[in-house]
């Protein structure tokens, strides 16, 4: 059985990062790391893989050469191997040629399952999964809290916003866990150290056979016209009575249509 | 006009029109001529006049199963339900089938999606067989220069505002449910179906929803959340916000402090390190907004705050801050609350303030 997890390099801390002159998210300024929800994928991953003989995990990422980064980490978590696609044409790809150039390193590879975290960090698109699951003509299951696979099918459980659901699909399937799947583990020194020595390949749009012209800035389906700050917005009552200050914020919410 | 495809969810146990829907609607007129698709089972006469309430010109659904498929002209009016006894189709059409089908046969100006689970999964899958665009949980949505969309996202822990559009194909926007206030334009909708032939993709199978029980909204999905701090005091009066809360149908939530003085559980802290919650409503009671509380509720759509220090960074956030004694000002708006909601048919409590409204009726 082969696993696919996908990974993200994501800014550190969300405080320190600005956008680019091209209205991309600058990365170069602030050091980064995997990002938490990918550790989860990973976990989920060698969950599998213990209770099964036949596992093989990858982690596959795409993105600049510091990416390289969010790999190695998930191999200190015990992924067997790592992907990395590496094109300068990738710039400022949007979800829609993200999940192209993912589903044809997904193809190249060979999967049963493709597994990842929830929404990225730096860029709220929490797309991805499904659009890669369209691509391979494959289920999706989006946002899943629990999952365990037996012979030849996925289940997994989420919350639909008031009810639960349990999912069953065929594999291979593309699913993305949540942050109640499981506590990832703490990787042992070792396991650092040792994630140095795993395979990591570095693939180019060319290997992948995807021509530069559909990807990065100048391929993006959607423009960014501005960037802005949003305006503090406060209207604060000064210190009055009680009743007072109820009337006012019950008007404030029957205004809003909440009462 | 062109048309604007806005995607109808509806909760699953009653079929009845979801808030989110009437949303969409409201927003779906500012650039075009709304058109409420749903998908699944054949919406009934009241979710049909919900829609029109709220200016759905037209109203499309799926085609009985095997009814028009692939036959004739499938816009005639709403046929009765086939007879008894036919085989029921095993994949019925999905909402993506669906909406892929009418973008190519209506030539929308935009398709509105709400930005739920399900939502994000057919926009994603949408946008990808119509080789589209796509911007995703958008705040609100405005009339470009070129009368086209322009969608405002919240990026980056909410720290800024991102307004794009969509440049390659039919827009495809998923909208956060919060994102506007539903304004009713009543129209008669023209109730259409559409034979849709399923995509042979495997899909997953629901093999059972089991109910979540919970006397009150979850917090991840809560509509309204009211979340106390550490001015509120004491537990005693952490039961009085827990009443404001269920007067408002909303989840109860905590910041670091009030979780670890034991007046929440632990699960419904707000912050860094607990949940992050993006409701319509956020009342923060006795909290001063720390950096890692705010990151976990800084999505909400408005934000009332009550506190007795005017510095709380906690003001800076709220679109109506209120500098007072909060442990006075909680049992004060929950007897407001309680008199304002009696009128029209909720919970008859009969609290004091509610005896001077006459609900006889």
């Amino acid at each position: 059985m082969k696993i696919v997890v996908l990974t993200k390099h994501v800014p550190q801390a969300m405080g320190e990062v600005t956008y680019a002159d091209d209205l991309t998210v600058d990365r170069s300024a602030v050091r980064c790391r995997l990002q938490d929800g990918d550790e989860y994928a990973v976990e989920q991953a060698l969950r599998i893989a213990a209770r099964r003989l036949d596992v093989q995990v990858t982690a596959l990422t795409m993105g600049p050469a510091g990416a390289v980064a969010a790999l190695r980490s998930a191999l200190a978590l015990g992924a067997d191997e790592g992907v990395h696609v590496l094109d300068d044409a990738l710039h400022g790809c949007d979800a829609p040629a993200t999940s192209l150039v993912l589903a044809a390193a997904c193809r190249r590879l060979g999967f049963d399952l493709v597994l990842c975290g929830t929404a990225s960090a730096d860029g709220a698109m929490s797309v991805v999964p499904a659009m890669l699951a369209e691509r391979l003509a494959v289920p999706a299951l989006c946002q899943c809290d629990r999952l365990h696979t037996d012979e030849d099918r996925v289940h997994a459980h989420r919350d639909a916003g008031g009810t639960a659901e349990d999912l069953t699909a065929t594999m291979p399937a593309v699913l993305s866990v949540t942050d109640r799947s499981g506590e990832p583990r703490y990787p042992r020194f070792e396991a650092i150290a040792e994630a140095r020595h795993k395979l990591v390949r570095t693939w180019t749009l060319a290997d992948l056979g995807i021509d530069t012209r559909r990807v990065g800035l100048t391929a993006a389906a959607t423009a960014v016209h501005r960037v802005t700050r949003p305006a503090p917005r406060t209207a604060t009552v000064p210190g009055t009575d009680p009743a007072e200050a109820a009337t006012r914020i019950a008007d404030f919410l029957t205004e809003r249509q909440f009462l | 006009m062109a048309k604007v495809l806005a995607l109808v969810d509806r909760d699953p146990r009653d079929g009845t029109v979801l808030r989110s829907a009437c949303a969409l609607l409201t927003l779906a007129r500012r650039f075009g001529e709304p058109v409420a698709v749903v998908g699944g089972d054949r919406p009934d006469a009241e979710a049909i006049r919900t829609l029109g309430r709220f200016g759905a010109v037209e109203v499309w659904c799926l085609a009985e199963a095997g009814a028009a498929l692939g036959s004739g002209p499938a816009d005639q009016p709403a046929a009765p339900a086939p007879a008894l006894g036919s085989e029921p189709d095993p994949d019925p059409a999905t909402d993506t089938d669906l909406l892929h089908h009418l973008a190519a046969r209506l030539h929308p100006a935009a398709i509105l999606i709400p930005a739920t689970h399900r939502g994000q999964e057919t926009a994603a899958r949408l946008a990808v067989r119509l080789d589209s665009g796509i911007i995703t949980n958008a705040v609100d949505v405005l009339p470009g220069p070129d009368g086209g969309p322009v969608a405002i996202q919240r990026c980056l822990a909410g720290s800024y505002l991102v307004e794009s559009s969509v440049v390659r194909g039919t827009p495809v926007i998923t909208v956060r449910p919060e994102a506007a206030v539903p304004e009713p334009r009543p129209v008669t909708p023209v109730v259409r179906t559409a034979g849709v032939e399923p995509a042979k993709i495997p899909r997953a199978r629901i093999v059972a929803s089991p109910e979540i029980v919970a006397d009150r909204p979850g917090l991840d999905h809560a509509d309204i959340v009211v979340a106390g701090g550490r001015g509120i005091g004491s537990r005693a009066a952490f039961a009085v916000l827990a009443e404001v809360a269920d007067a408002l149908g909303a989840a109860v939530a905590g910041s670091h402090t009030a979780a670890e003085l034991g007046w929440v559980p632990r699960e419904a802290r707000v912050g860094l390190t607990g949940k992050t919650v993006q409701p319509r409503l956020y009342l923060a009671c006795g909290v001063s907004g720390s950096v890692r509380h705010r990151a976990g509720m800084q999505g909400a759509k408005t934000v009332v705050a009550i506190g007795d220090d005017p510095q709380a960074p906690i003001f800076k956030l709220a679109d109506l801050g209120v500098v007072g004694d909060v442990r006075a000002i909680l049992p004060a708006l929950l007897a407001e609350i309680r008199s304002r909601k009696t009128p029209d048919g909720g919970p008859a409590e009969s609290t004091e303030s509610d005896q001077t409204h006459s609900t006889d009726s």
